[in-house]
Parts: structure tokens; C-alpha cells; sequence
């Protein structure tokens, strides 16, 4: 791999991989049983200069931002790169947002180019929220049938300058990415990323685990996405590695795709994870009795050999048609973006299958603790990464207390938001808001949150404030939403849930009218952000002098009553 | 041509089967993920049982944010 310690900025590292790794592989993209594209980096290379060229030539120059909508396909890559290049600042943004969130985030961040594919820039098109965001000058679509209409777009697939490129430098502080960890809706969250955090994270994660030449990792979860940003491109490509996308992600195709592209490694959010295990449970519970006998066997002879770390060659001989099926090349999965359930992980090594489980933040650059596999620990979400510092504020009698981070990855702040980074970097540490504690094997395991948000088993993380405007015009008198834990304080990080507090007008009644308007404003949010029940309160909801609700106070009275009976299920 | 409350119907009769429901419990309104209470990854795998029954494809960001089996009909429609 290339030596990052020696490189000031991500364009530089990803120039000098694309002369070093030339002939190499680095991309392929199916869809279905088609392999669409193939590149070699040089390849690569060749699609993006005309495209930074175009940018340059239409008056990108360094630090302007452009954004990218975009489902997991090489334009997504080619056009980041097309970005640094140009000493740009990349604004991955999740395509799975709506029109009017992603007009927002545009608008939040200054976007000067938007860079998206033609169905999602047909719903962009038409949305209002187009208006409140002028500053977006240029936006290049992909794909776009021949007779279709742009409204204003141009194509990306135009751009095929001759000339040359100028490769613009940037610094190690300078900001590289906005990317944002919540705030549509309410107030927008975007975390300016250096390139030193980049460079940073990227030489920690490779040291535990490595890519080369040869390795193919399938991207499934969103590159906008913090992990798959780092394992799913930079890391990859500063190591010559190849990464597969598949432009349909139904099951069958991700199946397929294991055992076509033999894939090295591959990320999940525990939610797909745990739908994998019990898709191959279901399998094993089918045996004939016999054959699940030895099946059983094996997997136990594999457990006691593999006990103090991994033995890939001896699982994939032990248990043969498992690992097939992952296409037996298959050297970990990597999980994120959200707890993962201990037994779910023990379920894989079990199997001789790796699951590189940890835990990060956005504001964190990706990983802040990895399981090191040395021996393999399901109950905890590993140790910190060389070059971390996590302590543990505050702790209880047992231990826990709030984790505390710092190290060059840690973000340089959020974007146009100097109160909210001074409240959650202090003197250099990162206040995560969750808890923990450390074990004497120097093993993190987190117990809770201390913030009020949750975050769901697809990695989606959720702010109650950013919800709330989901529900305006709910003829009540005051409503807040709230993380049920925030209110009352569990120890576990699966299964968290919303709620909805009202405070009813007097005289007014909680009818069926009432419950089927909450449900129904429920319903137009996405399925993982709607809130699982409401809690009536009695009382005039504590508020600022400028009228804002003083949430923290709120949710202390809440807690005085009891969770099972307060929470009436919608 | 099918019209597009056949379609529709055989999409709830897809739905009914593969999640082994009581005949008649899906409506064309329904919330999928609400009444159903699945996952986004269960909803792929339905997709691809419609896709196979009507010979179809659907592209993932056809059925993008659409939760209900009225819409999804109507996608399914406008590609047979």
C-alpha cells in the first residue's frame, strides 16, 4: 500500500495509487447478472481527468464543495476523485433522503455542483426546495435516457475534455468532506472532515486489516456513509484493491456475487447481518439429522481450534460448503453503523467467518475501536485503534461512564455550527454521548446513551428534533419527541425506540381521531424514523425565554413515570 | 393487459403467500412495513418474487421510498 503518513491530501494519495497500481483492477459494477463495468486504474484514471477538467473549466477551483446523490456505481467514485483532484470538497449525501432533505443539505453545505443519477434527479427536479438553493450552479446527471428532459442538468456522460486537468493541492487541516451525521429537518449536523483524518484512519484500520492487490470488497452499505467511504474506497484504492458494486441489491444478486467475485471482505449494518444468519440457520435447521450431526461437530472442532484467533484455512476445509457459499475467499465481514447483538457474531466466527466489529461516529472519522480478532470477542465492540485515546468520564461505582475520544481522526467541527462543536469537542476530546466502560483486557463495551437520539439496526442514526416537524399541525397543545431511552435509561443499545410526548389542550380528550392523526403524520416519515407510541403529559412542557422546550427538563419529569404504563403503542 | 386493480390484487395475493398471512388481511393502502412488520431487506426480497411472477424489472430506484401496496402496484404497472 502506499505509505499515507508521507501524503498531505487524499487526491495525492489517490493520484499516486492510480500510476502505482496501473494495471490492477479496481472497480467492478454489476447489475444483475451483467458485470457493467471493469476498470483497471488506469482506466479510472482516464474517466475522471476529463471530468475534473470539466469542473475546473465550468469554475470549480479549490475548497468549493459539489455533492454527490448517488446509489453504490463507479461514477460515485470516479466523480469523488474527480473532486479531490480538483482540491474540491466532496459532500456525500444518503440518496435514500428525500427531495426537500436533499435540497436542504445542499443549501446547508454551499454546494456548487451537484453531481446525481437521472432517477433521483427527476424527483429533484420537480421539488420546491430547488428554490432555496441557488447556490447549487452546475448539476451533472448520470444516465439520462437520450430524449429525456434535464431541467437544467447536464450530462455527466458529456464530459470529455482533452485537455489535462490542473491537480490542485490541498493541506493536511483542510477540510475534505462535509458529511452529515443527522440534522434534516431540524438543525443540520454536517462534519467537516480534514484529509489528515482521512489519511489518519485509513493507515489505522489497514494495520488490522489489510487490503492488496487482489482483494475484492463488496460495497453494499451507502458510500456516503463514513465505513464505506474508508473501506469501500479510499482504503481500497490506496492499496491497489478492487471494489465490487451491484446497482440491485436484492439478496439473491448480493448471494450471487460472493461466490462470483470471490469477495475478500464486505461490510453490513447488523440488521442485514443478523437477516443473513437466520436465512443460514434456516439451512442448517433443514439437515437430515445425520448430516446435522456432523455438521454440528465440525462447526465445534472449528470453534476449539480457533479459540485464541482465526484459522481461515482450517475453517474453510472444516466447514467447505459454508464457506462457498461466501465464495471462499471471504477473510472477515465488517459490521457497523450500529450495535451488533453478540450472539449474531459469535453465530459467524463459530463458522470460521470473522466479523470485524467495533465501534465509531461520523464525528469520529469511521472507527474509534475495532475487535482485533486476538482472541475474537463477541461481547465487546473491541480496543481502541492505534492512535486513539477513549477514556471513560464520569464513571459510576461500575464503571461506566460517558466515552471520550481523541486522536487525529476526530473531525475538525460542524459546519457553520461553532456552538454545537464547542459542546462536543472539548479541549480536543469528542464527547461521544454514549457509555461504556473498559475491561482488564483493555476491551471496550458500551451500555447505553446519554444522548437523546437512537440509532437504528440499519445504522441509520436518529434525532428526535429532526422528526418533529413530521407532526406540525397536530391539533394538540404542545408535542416533543423523544428517544425512549433518553427518558428512561437502559442499558443496551439494541431495540431503541421513539416516543412522541403530548401535552393535550383543557378539556381535550386522546381520541381515536387524535391517535389516527399521529399515525397518520407518523406514516409520512420513513419507515425506521416513526415514533413507536406517545406519552401524555398533564402539564405545560418547560421552556427557554425564546420559547424553545427545555428538553433535558422535560424528559427528567418524564422519568419519574413508569415506562411500561406511560407509553401508549400507536 | 392487466388493469391496474388486478395488478393490484395480485400483488397483495404475492404478499399474502410469501409472508403465509390469513387470505384478505392486506388492503391497497396498507403500509407494508407497518403491517407487516418487516425490514427493508425482507421488503427486497418480496420485490424479487414480484419481479419473477410478473416477468418484470424492477429497478431498486423505481420502488425508492414507496411503502404501500397501491404505489407499488402502480410501479409494477407502468413496466408491464
Amino acid at each position: 500500500m502506499l505509505d499515507l503518513t508521507k501524503y498531505s491530501f487524499v487526491g495525492a494519495a489517490l493520484r499516486d495509487a492510480m500510476q502505482q497500481f496501473a494495471d490492477e483492477v479496481c472497480l467492478i459494477e454489476a447489475d444483475r447478472e451483467r458485470e457493467k463495468h471493469r476498470l483497471t486504474y488506469r482506466e479510472f484514471n482516464a474517466r475522471t481527468l476529463p471530468l475534473a477538467k470539466a469542473m475546473q473549466n465550468g469554475g470549480f477551483s479549490a475548497a468549493d464543495r459539489a455533492s454527490i446523490i448517488m446509489t453504490n456505481q463507479s461514477k460515485w467514485l470516479i466523480s469523488a476523485f474527480a473532486i479531490f483532484y480538483s482540491g474540491g470538497v466532496l459532500v456525500p449525501l444518503d440518496y435514500k433522503l428525500t427531495p426537500a432533505e436533499h435540497w436542504q443539505l445542499l443549501q446547508h453545505s454551499g454546494t456548487k455542483i451537484l453531481i446525481t443519477e437521472y432517477p433521483i434527479w427527476r424527483q429533484l427536479a420537480t421539488s420546491p426546495g430547488r428554490a432555496n438553493a441557488p447556490n447549487v450552479q452546475t448539476i451533472l446527471v448520470t444516465e439520462a435516457p437520450p430524449s429525456a428532459d434535464l431541467s437544467g442538468a447536464r450530462r455527466w456522460e458529456d464530459f470529455k475534455a482533452q485537455q489535462s486537468p490542473t491537480f490542485i493541492p490541498r493541506e493536511r487541516k483542510d477540510v475534505a468532506s462535509i458529511v452529515y451525521s443527522s440534522g434534516t429537518g431540524g438543525r443540520p449536523k454536517g462534519c467537516m472532515m480534514t484529509h489528515e483524518n482521512y489519511l489518519e484512519q485509513c493507515v489505522a484500520l489497514t494495520s488490522l486489516y489489510p487490503f492488496w492487490p487482489g482483494v475484492r470488497y463488496l460495497s453494499i452499505l451507502p458510500t456516503n456513509h463514513a465505513i464505506d467511504f474508508m473501506v469501500g474506497f479510499f482504503g481500497p484504492f490506496t492499496c491497489g484493491a478492487a471494489v465490487v458494486h451491484l446497482r440491485t441489491l436484492r439478496p439473491e444478486f448480493v448471494r450471487e456475487a460472493f461466490t462470483k467475485y470471490k469477495i475478500t471482505y464486505v461490510s453490513l449494518v447488523p440488521l442485514v447481518l443478523k437477516n443473513l444468519q437466520k436465512g443460514l440457520q434456516t439451512r442448517f435447521d433443514e439437515l437430515p439429522p445425520g448430516k446435522r450431526k456432523v455438521f454440528n461437530f465440525l462447526v465445534g472442532i472449528n470453534k476449539a481450534f480457533t479459540k485464541s484467533h482465526p484459522r481461515l484455512w482450517l475453517s474453510r476445509r472444516l466447514l467447505k460448503e459454508v464457506h462457498a457459499a461466501f465464495g471462499g475467499e471471504l477473510q472477515a465481514i465488517i459490521v457497523g453503523g450500529a450495535f451488533s447483538e453478540p450472539q449474531t457474531l459469535e453465530f459467524f466466527y463459530d463458522l470460521g467467518i470473522p466479523v470485524a466489529n467495533g465501534y465509531g461516529l461520523t464525528e469520529a472519522g469511521t472507527a474509534i475501536t475495532v475487535n482485533d480478532l486476538k482472541p475474537f470477542r463477541a461481547d465487546t465492540v473491541g480496543k481502541p485503534l492505534p492512535g486513539m485515546e477513549v477514556k471513560i468520564v464520569d464513571p459510576s461505582p461500575d464503571g461506566v461512564g460517558e466515552v471520550y475520544v481523541r486522536s487525529k481522526t476526530i473531525m475538525s467541527g460542524y459546519l457553520d455550527e461553532p456552538d454545537l462543536t464547542a459542546a462536543a469537542i472539548v479541549d480536543g476530546w469528542l464527547r461521544t454521548g454514549d457509555l461504556g466502560k473498559f475491561d482488564p483486557q483493555g476491551h471496550l463495551h458500551l451500555s447505553g446513551r446519554k444522548k437523546n437520539m437512537i440509532v437504528t439496526e440499519e445504522g441509520k442514526n436518529i434525532y428526535p428534533e429532526d422528526i418533529e416537524a413530521a407532526f406540525e399541525g397536530l391539533p394538540v397543545k404542545e408535542f416533543c419527541v423523544f428517544a425512549a431511552n433518553y427518558i428512561w435509561p437502559k442499558r443496551s443499545m439494541v431495540g431503541e425506540q421513539l416516543i412522541i410526548a403530548i401535552h393535550l389542550e383543557n378539556n381535550q380528550q386522546f381520541t381515536d381521531e387524535l391517535k389516527q392523526g399521529i399515525i397518520r403524520r407518523n406514516n409520512r416519515l420513513l419507515n425506521y424514523k416513526r415514533v413507536h407510541g406517545c406519552v401524555l403529559v398533564d402539564q405545560d412542557f418547560p421552556r427557554t425565554a425564546s420559547l424553545k422546550i427545555k428538553r433535558s427538563e422535560l424528559a427528567e419529569g418524564l422519568s419519574k413515570l413508569d415506562r411500561g404504563r406511560a407509553i401508549l403503542p400507536l | 393487459m392487466a388493469t391496474l386493480e388486478q395488478t393490484t390484487q395480485e400483488v397483495l395475493d404475492l404478499a399474502t403467500t410469501h409472508f403465509k398471512l390469513v387470505p384478505g388481511t392486506l388492503a391497497p393502502e396498507d403500509d407494508f412495513f407497518k403491517k407487516l412488520g418487516i425490514d427493508s431487506l425482507q421488503t427486497l426480497e418480496l420485490l424479487s418474487r414480484i419481479e419473477n411472477h410478473f416477468n418484470i424489472e424492477l429497478p431498486d430506484y423505481e420502488v425508492q421510498g414507496v411503502s404501500d401496496f397501491k404505489t407499488l402496484a402502480e410501479r409494477i404497472q407502468s413496466r408491464l
